[in-house]
């Protein structure tokens, strides 16, 4: 049973590390239709400066939690810049054209980044300090879940529920909701739709780096590589879900998260991912617009 | 007005050096704990971006106008591509130059050249097909690659188990992977879009893993060696010689495709495709058999991508999963759509452009990839339309006077 627990936990961490760049590419979706390939590279280009960052502060010799904070702050700022700048580059120009030329843009960004930080840093592995510190009430409880687990857990949820608040409440909020059902019509009531479309951009890899200095942190290394494959699972993960819907994101990426946990943990590490898209398949086969989209029905 | 464009670009560079700061100036070293500060970069990229951002404005500009010139006028431009393709005075002497360069090519250029001319038809083979299923029934397929590496794996264990020729197989491959297609095709008959676009990406990744993991099987990621090259009638060849009959094979087959490719797009089954991708619902109340038109269309796609894989098989002479992954089926998905969707003319050039390009762009050395996708990115939106715009057949009704 503490074998279960354990996966289970695991899974859970799994699928939180996946919702928060997941959440990204859904709302993204959701207002342009457009499958934002480049998502994941937003994800590393946040953890690579956070790494930057948290190195030129420890030789400044400053406080671990006050690193982590300032890190992470400039992470955020500087994923939410490139985004902004990336829609405007490549997916602003592609508005009104076919859909598979911005998907096309889209991988070209992707190479773009990767590239690019290859080429201005590394192609090595970069050693990412852990800076979770241990904390001492955890101590009980450490066999189950230690604590930059459930560091995450909790950033994971807190993330969840604002932007929960801020879809339902808010002004821009109702804005993105207006844009997503019918731009035009959006564009005639007053809403400003360039405007919702960059603060989706911007709100999308502020999650995203909020998730790489997160992942980046437990998992311990970073390279110009990673976006690529978290982007793929993270895109896996929203339209499990449903693309477009934010609930649907999160719980697509826990049961993705599961799955892969389980199968590895009962069955056998070489075909995690094989289960999981084995799984993904079924799942698509039973409910055509995920789990939580609602299939609408095609007006003639 | 100058001053103002002028002021722009300076927001423009500005801001672009405040983006790349981190990432281009500060290189920290973490073994002897020193912090490197390349101060020069950031001057290149202000500079840089300053330039390039008047560039960007200005060719913006020139395509929104042309844009709205189109709509003024109310009849679509027709491109200067297409205003060549249409016209027989220019496509039949420029036929006649491409085959006698076609012809020369392997006699003239180096072993190498030619290598590269063999892969770049391997694309066309690819490309083509998988036109059939993205560009003309209008099914996005991100797995393209799984039926390439059916035809590939098939070709390989075929001849290591049971000693199979490459004329033999080259039939068989393509018959497997046209089953793939159907099995792929059955579970996503109900699917659209991007849902579509995500389980043939997951079969594409299962059938990579199962190779790479089923040691038994295809003996993992350490792949196949040896595979023997195509014969001819049991010819002793050298490697040079090898190298000219596969390529002239490869002409072969390319024209036979583009042949069969042609002929069914103006096909009943080739109609149909059209119908659905343009409108699903209205498609089928003219009576046509959803079902039976989309895996005809997942089938016919697969068996070139099977083609191509038995090929590529005996050309390279050993093979293992790396060679298919989801960049592969990106790369060949960008084939067809760089080139422009639906047209067979656009996909053969999208092909040569594709694989060619990061050939000759080799004097950029590690930089190549960068400028691949930059290029990526800026043909799409200066013609997202593809190098090759297809256009639809009218109507065009001529009022005599």
């Amino acid at each position: 049973m503490e074998y279960f627990f354990e996966l289970f936990l695991g899974g859970l961490t799994r699928g939180s590390i996946y919702a928060l760049i997941a959440l990204g590419y859904t709302m993204v979706y959701g207002i342009v239709q457009l499958i934002n390939f480049a998502h994941g590279e937003i994800y590393m280009i946040g953890a690579f400066t956070a790494l930057i960052v948290i190195s030129v502060l420890t030789m400044l010799g400053w406080n671990q939690i006050a690193i982590l904070l300032i890190a992470a702050g400039v992470a955020v700022v500087y994923s939410s810049a490139y985004g902004y700048t990336m829609e405007k580059i490549a997916y602003k120009p592609l508005r009104k054209a076919p859909r598979l030329s911005a998907l096309i843009s889209a991988i070209g960004m992707s190479l773009f980044l990767q590239n690019y930080v290859l080429l201005a840093q590394t192609s090595d592995f970069m050693p990412f300090p852990g800076l979770i510190p241990d904390f001492e009430f955890m101590e009980p409880y450490a066999h189950i879940i230690g604590s930059p687990e459930l560091v995450i857990l909790i950033t994971t949820a807190i993330v969840m529920v604002l932007l929960t608040i801020m879809i339902k409440f808010s002004k821009i909020g109702k804005a993105m909701r207006a844009t997503a059902q019918d731009r035009d019509m959006a564009m005639l009531v007053g809403v400003n739709v360039n405007w919702v479309i960059s603060m989706t951009f911007i709100i999308g890899s502020a999650t995203a780096a909020i998730g790489g200095v997160l992942i980046a942190s437990h998992i311990g290394q970073v390279n110009f590589y990673i976006g690529f494959i978290a982007g793929i699972k993270a895109f896996v993960a929203a339209v499990l879900g449903g693309i477009g819907s934010i609930p649907g994101a999160v719980l697509g990426s826990l049961v993705l998260g599961w799955t892969e946990s389980f199968f590895t943990g009962y069955i056998s590490s070489d075909y995690e991912d094989v289960f999981a898209f084995i799984f993904l398949v079924l799942i698509l086969i039973f409910r055509p617009a995920g789990i939580l989209g609602r299939s609408t029905a095609e007006k003639v | 007005m100058l001053v103002n464009e002028l002021k722009k670009s300076l927001f423009v560079s500005l801001w672009f050096m405040f983006l790349t700061f981190p990432i281009m100036v500060i290189q920290v070293n973490t073994v002897e704990n020193i912090i490197q500060w390349r101060w020069a970069n950031l001057f290149l990229v202000g500079v840089g971006s300053f330039v390039l951002s008047a560039l960007w404005r200005y060719l913006i500009r020139r395509k929104e106008q042309g844009i709205q010139e189109t709509e003024v006028d109310g009849v679509a431009r027709v491109t200067l591509s297409q205003r060549l393709l249409n016209n027989r005075r220019f496509t039949i002497p420029a036929l006649f130059i491409v085959s006698i360069f076609a012809l020369a090519f392997p006699f003239v250029f180096s072993l190498y050249q030619t290598n590269i001319m063999i892969t770049a038809m391997i694309y066309v083979l690819l490309g083509l097909g998988l036109n059939i299923v993205v560009g003309v029934a209008g099914l996005l397929d991100l797995g393209y690659a799984a039926f390439y590496c059916v035809g590939a794996y098939s070709y390989a264990l075929l001849n290591y188990h049971f000693g199979f020729g490459f004329w033999s197989v080259l039939g068989i491959g393509a018959g497997l992977a046209a089953l793939f297609g159907i099995i792929l095709g059955f579970p996503v008959l109900r699917l659209r879009g991007d849902y579509l676009a995500i389980v043939t990406l997951g079969f594409g990744e299962i059938i990579r893993l199962i190779m790479e993991n089923w040691n038994e099987f295809s003996f993992g990621p350490s792949g196949i060696a040896n595979i023997p090259r195509p014969g001819f009638f049991g010819v002793e060849m050298n490697i040079e010689q090898v190298t000219i009959y596969v390529y002239f094979l490869m002409i072969g087959m390319s024209l036979f495709t583009i042949f069969v490719v042609n002929r069914l797009q103006d096909s009943r089954i080739g109609r149909a495709w059209i119908a659905l991708r343009e409108d699903e619902v209205a498609c089928q109340a003219m009576g046509i058999d959803k079902r039976k038109t989309k895996l005809m269309a997942f089938a016919l796609g697969a068996t070139w991508a099977g083609f191509a894989g038995v090929i590529f098989a005996a050309k390279t002479t050993f093979i293992n999963p790396a060679s298919f992954t989801l960049w592969e089926s990106i790369n060949i998905l960008c084939v067809v759509v760089l080139g422009g969707m639906g047209s067979i003319v656009g996909v053969i050039v999208g092909a040569f452009v594709l694989i060619l390009l990061p050939e000759y762009l080799r004097f950029l050395s590690e930089y190549r990839i960068l400028a691949f996708g930059a290029v990526l990115v800026v043909m799409m939106v200066f013609r997202p339309g593809g190098i090759v715009e297809t256009v639809r057949r009218t109507y065009q009704y001529k009022e005599t006077a």
